[in-house]
């Protein structure tokens, strides 16, 4: 259970503020993110819990620089390496994509292109971001953090296309991707909602070695408070758009305040203490 | 491996069906050959004779076994009309459809590829709007009336070539295939068009994916994902398409020969329909077949190859 | 207390297209045409067969599309060849799209081993181009617009059955029809009155993509000479006879020729319009 407090240093790694987002390509603008505030520090794990709908992906693709640019009205800051990642054009967002802010989204199945080999995906961002590595050199890197993420046999996933892997595999190719750079702050779409409840716990075991390892900052999304309970340090709990609780995980979870926070504390489906 | 030994088991089955089939369907039409052959005023003893040297009066398994072994071995027969081996009037005229449907093929892949390319990229930008419009507009012309406006423009007003002046192959290579180029412009545009559209809708189908997202989010830009990803597995559904249009364009040669005064199989095969000369009609839509049919197990090989997810080597 | 009366305009429906401009430029020219073909059932110009001394005449004011090497009127004689066209075209979609429809129905309903079997000849069929099968039927049958208009349909009955069938299975699965088979429908009232409705979408945007290139077809085989006969020209075969003076009376090829081409772009337009805006790439 991580109980770490990160005192708010006056230059976090992350800076969210007055996040707001807008719909505008039906007849009634549709507002989908509403004052959202929040700020990461370095080597922190900060929890975005909520149900479908509430917001808490649409924020995630904003600080990855996923969103679609089209009938979107979007105000407010994210700040990030000194950089408004809202407001930046798309060449500075493209430096960070993969390189300091990596991503891992719900759908493993589907997130990996289906024509290409593990390998050659996992040195995505390699290819992209450090093009002065020699081809070996990434072969090398890239089998190194197969490993790390708990693949075995890498050299024979290396060459595999990952319609032969299993979800909880692809997920952690996904992760081995994702953290090939080095990222400053990795961004977790709700990583085990499509896996096993057994896949999960190891998944989730996971990215607290990367943080513990790397000191990678890490934005977990989820609707189970139960996962949100075991990894982060501090939460945030949305509805509809807005956060309605923010507190470190054990006071949310022992001692939540709003109404909202304990009916998602009721809905775990496991009882623990 | 398996797959592939498949398919082509399954190809073979379906040449023997369809050779089956026409087989027997012309057995029933044409009526006596003997009597087609010779002519009504013939002695029964002579149309019994001739019958005989035929093999008419086998069974007709027999004579459709027989049938298919001269074909495969290249003389499938003799017409009535011209009392001439069906081989001699076909031979010289298959290479030159056949010519003109790759030639048309060729263009089609080069103008289609681009444009679909770049229409997709650039959706919904000017350009991209322009070039859709334009595409229904070709796509719209049959391929004959663009032969005779292709013929009339670029041969009779800009005298880039003349039309009728066909040079056969045997005389120079170069120059037949320079005269190739017009009717293949024809027969190439609306496949083109085509081609583009198929392409561009796949491609922007496959760029609402996860993968595609994921390729974003590794810093790609869109060069990167286009190129890198999307390509490649759009091109899948489009490969079923470029199977079907050089099938199509094979059709379509029949079509625009006669304008160009290009002597494919097109004449012989009309004439022959209107002679109810079945010899020459079986033998030349058999070809027909033969080839559509090796292109289909062409692109389910290629499908293999291209698609890991398909039981492969 | 009165109610206001709102008189329901029928064409209302195309504001709820996806892209109602397109679709009325379609609807319109398509129109166009049809107006033209029906006004000729009742009248035209001249008798489309009409020779007379008038040869090769351009655009003149008794003859708006000139005449033709025999002396006849263009004008009539396209009215006239648009009516086979579209005869022949809807024709085609009668036999293929419901033999077709048919056919997939039953063969995605119940699917077993007649389904492989329907399904490899299908697969088969496909396989060859409408114009090639068209002309193996009529090198069989004999050429006449009866004739091609069963050998296109024969032709186009392929692709409607895999369309149907894969529809069919996608839908014999869903809780409305076993909702219905609860309720004790037979099989042909769930195939028919339950399923059918729900296919209609997909159909409609097959039927309009067969009608264009029935019409295509067709003309393609009449400028070959096969099909309706002369005299009584379809549109394709206008345009064959008159290649060799295209350049004295143009019109002869480019009217028979340009009817094609709306024809074709409009039911295109159409298609179109029914389909959902263009999307981007990022």
């Amino acid at each position: 259970m991580a109980s770490l407090t990160f005192a708010a240093s006056p230059t976090p790694l992350l800076e969210i503020r007055d996040l707001h987002l807008e719909f505008h390509d039906h007849d009634r603008p549709e507002v989908a993110v509403e004052d959202f505030n929040l700020t990461v520090e370095a080597g922190e794990i900060v929890g975005i819990v909520g149900e479908s709908g509430s917001g808490k992906s649409m924020t995630a693709m904003a600080i990855a620089g996923l969103l679609n640019r089209h009938a979107l009205e979007r105000s407010g800051h994210i700040f990030f390496d000194g950089v408004d990642l809202l407001h930046c054009d798309r060449a500075t967002l493209r430096r960070y994509q993969g390189n300091d802010i990596a991503i891992i989204f719900q759908e493993p199945m589907t997130s990996l292109d289906p024509l290409q080999r593990i390998g050659r995906q996992v040195e995505e961002a390699l290819r992209i971001h450090h093009r002065e590595l020699s081809a070996d050199a990434r072969y090398d890197i890239a089998l190194r953090a197969m490993e790390a993420a708990g693949l075995s046999d890498v050299e024979r996933v290396y060459r595999m296309y990952p319609h032969e892997l299993s979800g909880g595999m692809r997920q952690r190719v996904m992760i081995a991707a994702a953290t090939i750079s080095r990222p400053k702050i990795l961004i977790a779409d709700e990583p085990t909602t499509a896996l096993d409840v057994t896949i999960q716990a190891q998944i989730i075991a996971l990215l607290r070695e990367i943080n513990a390892e790397h000191g990678t900052a890490i934005i977990f999304i989820s609707h189970d408070l139960s996962l949100v309970r075991q990894l982060c340090h501090r939460v945030v709990v949305m509805k509809e758009g807005r956060i309605v609780e923010t507190n470190t995980a054990r006071e949310v979870l022992l001692h939540p305040r709003e109404d909202y926070t304990k009916m998602l504390i009721d809905a775990i489906p496991r009882v623990e203490l | 491996m398996r797959y592939v030994l498949k398919k082509t088991a399954t190809m073979l089955i379906t040449l023997l069906a369809v050779s089956l089939f026409l087989f027997v369907s012309f057995q029933l039409i044409s009526g006596d050959p003997a009597t087609r052959m010779l002519g009504t005023g013939a002695t029964p003893e002579r149309l019994e004779a001739l019958r005989e040297e035929l093999g008419l009066n086998d069974a007709l398994l027999v004579r459709y076994v027989r049938w298919l072994a001269s074909f495969v071995r290249g003389d499938p027969g003799i017409s009535y009309v011209y009392r001439q081996p069906v081989a001699s009037l076909l031979g010289a005229k298959i290479p030159v459809t056949l010519a003109l449907a790759l030639m048309s093929f060729a263009l089609t892949c080069l103008v289609g590829f681009p444009a679909g390319l770049y229409t997709a990229k650039y959706a919904g930008s000017a350009l991209d709007r322009i070039v859709m419009v334009l595409n229904q507009a070709i796509m719209a012309v049959p391929p004959f009336f663009a032969g005779i406006l292709i013929s009339w423009a670029f041969g009779t007003v800009l005298r880039l070539f003349s039309p009728g002046a066909y040079v056969s192959y045997e005389t120079s290579v170069p120059r037949f295939l320079g005269y190739l180029v017009f009717p293949s412009i024809a027969l190439a545009l609306p496949r083109a068009a085509q081609l583009a559209k198929l392409l561009r809708g796949a491609i922007l189908e496959e760029s609402g994916k996860n993968y595609a997202r994921t390729a974003y989010s590794r810093g790609n830009n869109t060069d990167g994902v286009l190129f890198g990803h999307l390509l490649k597995n759009a091109f899948l559904p489009v490969l079923t398409f470029l199977g079907m249009s050089l099938a199509n364009l094979l059709a379509g040669s029949l079509i625009v020969e006669s304008i160009f005064n290009i002597p494919g199989i097109s004449s012989i095969l009309l004439s022959s329909i209107g002679n109810r000369d079945y010899p020459v009609i079986l033998a030349a839509v058999m070809w027909i077949a033969v080839f559509i049919i090796a292109i289909n197990l062409l692109v389910d090989i290629l499908y293999a190859v291209l698609d890991p997810r398909i039981d492969g080597e | 207390m009165r109610m206001k009366q709102t008189r329901r305009n029928p064409l209302a429906f195309i504001d709820t297209l996806p892209n109602p401009k397109l679709f009325r430029m379609g609807a319109l020219i398509t129109a166009a045409i049809v107006l033209l073909v029906l006004i000729g059932l009742v009248w035209m110009p001249y008798e489309p067969t009409a020779m007379s001394a008038d040869q090769m005449q351009g655009i003149s004011a008794s003859h708006l599309l000139g005449t033709d090497k025999m002396g006849r009127d263009i004008l009539s004689r396209v009215m006239y060849g648009s009516r086979i066209t579209l005869v022949v075209a809807l024709g085609t979609m009668v036999i293929g799209a419901g033999l077709g429809v048919l056919i997939g129905a039953a063969t995605g309903f119940y699917g077993g081993m007649a389904d492989e079997i329907v399904m490899r000849i299908m697969d088969g069929l496909f396989a060859f181009p409408n114009v090639l099968l068209a002309l193996v039927v009529v090198s069989l049958l004999g050429s006449s617009t009866v004739h091609m208009i069963w050998a296109l349909g024969i032709a186009f009955i392929p692709s409607f059955t895999r369309v149907v069938r894969s529809e069919y299975i996608r839908c014999k699965h869903l809780d409305y029809v076993k909702n219905a088979r609860l309720q004790g429908a037979s099989d042909a009232r769930v195939i028919f009155v339950h399923i059918l409705p729900n296919v209609s979408g997909v159909l409609l945007s097959n039927l309009m993509i067969g009608f264009n290139n029935a019409v295509l077809a067709e003309a393609g085989l009449s400028f070959l000479g096969i099909g309706s006969q002369p005299p009584y020209a379809s549109l394709g075969q206008m345009i064959s006879d008159a290649q060799a003076y295209f350049f004295e009376v143009p019109t002869a090829v480019l009217g028979p020729g340009l009817v094609i081409v709306l024809l074709v772009l409009s039911f295109s337009l159409m298609g179109e319009g029914l389909r959902s805006a263009a999307k981007e790439l990022d």
